[in-house]
């Protein structure tokens, strides 16, 4: 069993209890989608901040796998190894 | 926290742009300002369900990050409430996804605990339970026209819903697509349309694909309807068979805002701008026009607003009160609240220099709302992500290390 991380931004922390961070564990490498599955299951109103009802990801919702967002990679599809951490930013924006 | 209900007052919420603020009032004389609750998230859509005796305030919450959701207050703001899988939510095969909830629409007294909501993407939702989930409304939704129907500057959305005393006979305004009518309850729909102009579309006169701004239902009588137009101001008194205009005296047929009397025949506001191509006030004189015969003639009605404005109001954001006299409020994209008691004959400042104002909803209610005293419990009783520290909080979760800064648009 591998164990994944997925770090939280401050503004998400509240909807977990506080957390900075949740884990998963999965046999061998997961996609970005199974993890965001994983460790949002008991926090439905963190899943639904995070991606919309037909699983897209938000618009203004950044994913890094090791430093590269996930847009640029294979989205939600992407594969992610033991070990690495994952990393939710929400883009800097408005005014 | 407790809260202990006390004596009737009034209460005037306001959905900006960045959140919502409360204001209170023991005579709608002087107003208690409270807020922002969901700071950084808009709010267009708000509704105040006072059925029952108890007061529950219903907002459309909208984060440009974490997206749209719908939160309750039964405490009038101190603490807020959101259904855990989300009180509007597309269902699976729909491949749709909720934009913006643009209408929160409480049923009569005679059908408690029902609530409507109209929303972007153009859709109609039902609920049972006082606002807590809804239902799609399938008729509307696997309409033949959705296809047709278009977006106007703001989204394509339903942002109005007026339902009949029987409730069979529902009238929809959408953006674009013009207004639809239900005489069974919501179970099918058709358009109606007829008399109102779609001036920028090749065929003036379509069945469908008007720009209506809003509607709104006259308070006594049966079948009557008002509608502000995208450029036109338009009467129907047969249920939207025919719309006639009633601009006539208005000194723009241009506006978002229409509102009716809760009570009394023939009674309606508007709030007219100068032009599609000039969204602001006539003149840059911000007034409120009010008839009382059923559009035969128009009152300007400008005691206590500004001389100069140069900003709209938006189509929810004025409200009426259900008061004797009845008060008539609103809010303007440059952040500042009226409110009358008079029934738009004077209106005083209650707040100012707000993020733009997109819905103002005014009600009668028992009890005091949040913060009159202590706004900072009021604040921080915000459940939805509490995002005044956005930028902060982006920066210290971003990897130092990255040479990838996240997204950075607009």
């Amino acid at each position: 069993m591998a164990d994944f991380t997925v770090l939280l931004p401050g503004v998400l922390q509240p909807l977990v209890g506080g957390q900075s961070y949740l884990t998963a564990s999965a046999d061998g490498a997961v996609t970005v989608g199974q993890l965001l599955d994983s460790v949002t299951e008991d926090y439905p109103v963190l899943a639904r901040r995070l991606r919309d009802e037909t699983g897209k990801l938000r618009r203004f919702v950044n994913i890094y796998v090791n430093g590269d967002e996930v847009r640029r990679l294979k989205g939600l599809e992407t594969e992610v190894a033991a070990g690495q951490e994952i990393l939710i930013v929400q883009s800097v924006a408005g005014g | 926290m407790g809260f202990m209900a006390t004596s009737e007052s009034y209460v005037i919420a306001i959905g900006t742009k960045k959140g919502l603020w409360l204001a209170t009032s023991p005579d709608r004389k002087g107003w208690s300002l409270s807020g922002p609750h969901f700071l950084m998230s808009e709010i267009p859509s708000i509704g105040i369900d006072t059925r029952d005796g108890k007061t529950r305030i219903m907002v459309g919450v909208r984060s440009e990050h974490w997206g749209p959701t719908v939160a309750h207050s039964d405490d009038l703001g101190v603490t807020w409430t959101e259904p855990e899988q989300g009180a509007i939510k597309f269902p699976e095969g729909t491949d749709a996804a909720l934009e913006r909830i643009w209408q929160i629409y409480p049923d009569a007294e005679s059908r408690p605990g029902v609530v409507w909501a109209g929303c972007e993407p153009i859709s109609v939702w039902k609920s049972t339970d006082g606002g807590e989930h809804f239902e799609l409304n399938r008729g509307l939704w696997d309409h033949p026209h959705r296809s047709d129907w278009g977006a106007g500057y703001g989204g394509a959305a339903a942002h109005s819903i007026v339902v009949d005393p029987s409730g069979e006979k529902v009238h929809v305004a959408m953006s674009t697509g013009g207004v639809y009518r239900s005489l069974d309850g919501g179970a099918s729909w058709e358009p109606r349309n007829k008399g109102i102009s779609a001036y920028f579309m090749p065929d003036p006169n379509p069945e469908f694909g008007q720009c209506v701004h809003k509607i709104a239902a006259d308070a006594a009588v049966e079948d009557r309807l008002y509608a502000q137009n995208h450029h036109g101001v338009y009467r129907t008194d047969d249920g939207g068979e025919n719309w006639d205009s009633i601009a006539d005296g208005l000194p723009a047929d241009f506006g978002f805002v229409m509102l009716t009397h809760p009570r009394r025949e023939g009674t309606a506001w508007v709030v007219p701008l100068k032009a599609d191509g000039e969204r602001i006030p006539p003149g840059s004189k911000l007034s409120v026009h009010r008839t009382d015969d059923a559009g035969g003639t128009w009152k300007e009605l400008h005691t206590g607003l500004p001389d100069h404005e140069y900003n709209a109001v938006l189509r929810d954001a004025a409200s009426v009160d259900t008061a004797e006299p009845t008060g008539v409020y609103f809010g303007t994209r440059g952040g500042d609240v009226y409110a009358s008691a008079d029934e738009g004959e004077t209106f005083a400042e209650v707040a100012s220099h707000l993020p733009d104002v997109l819905c103002v909803r005014a009600a009668v209610v028992v009890g005091r709302p949040a913060g009159a005293e202590n706004p900072l419990a009021a604040a921080e009783a915000t459940l939805v992500a509490e995002a005044e520290e956005i930028v902060e909080a982006a920066a210290q979760t971003r990897d130092p290390d990255s040479e990838d800064p996240a997204t950075v648009p607009g």
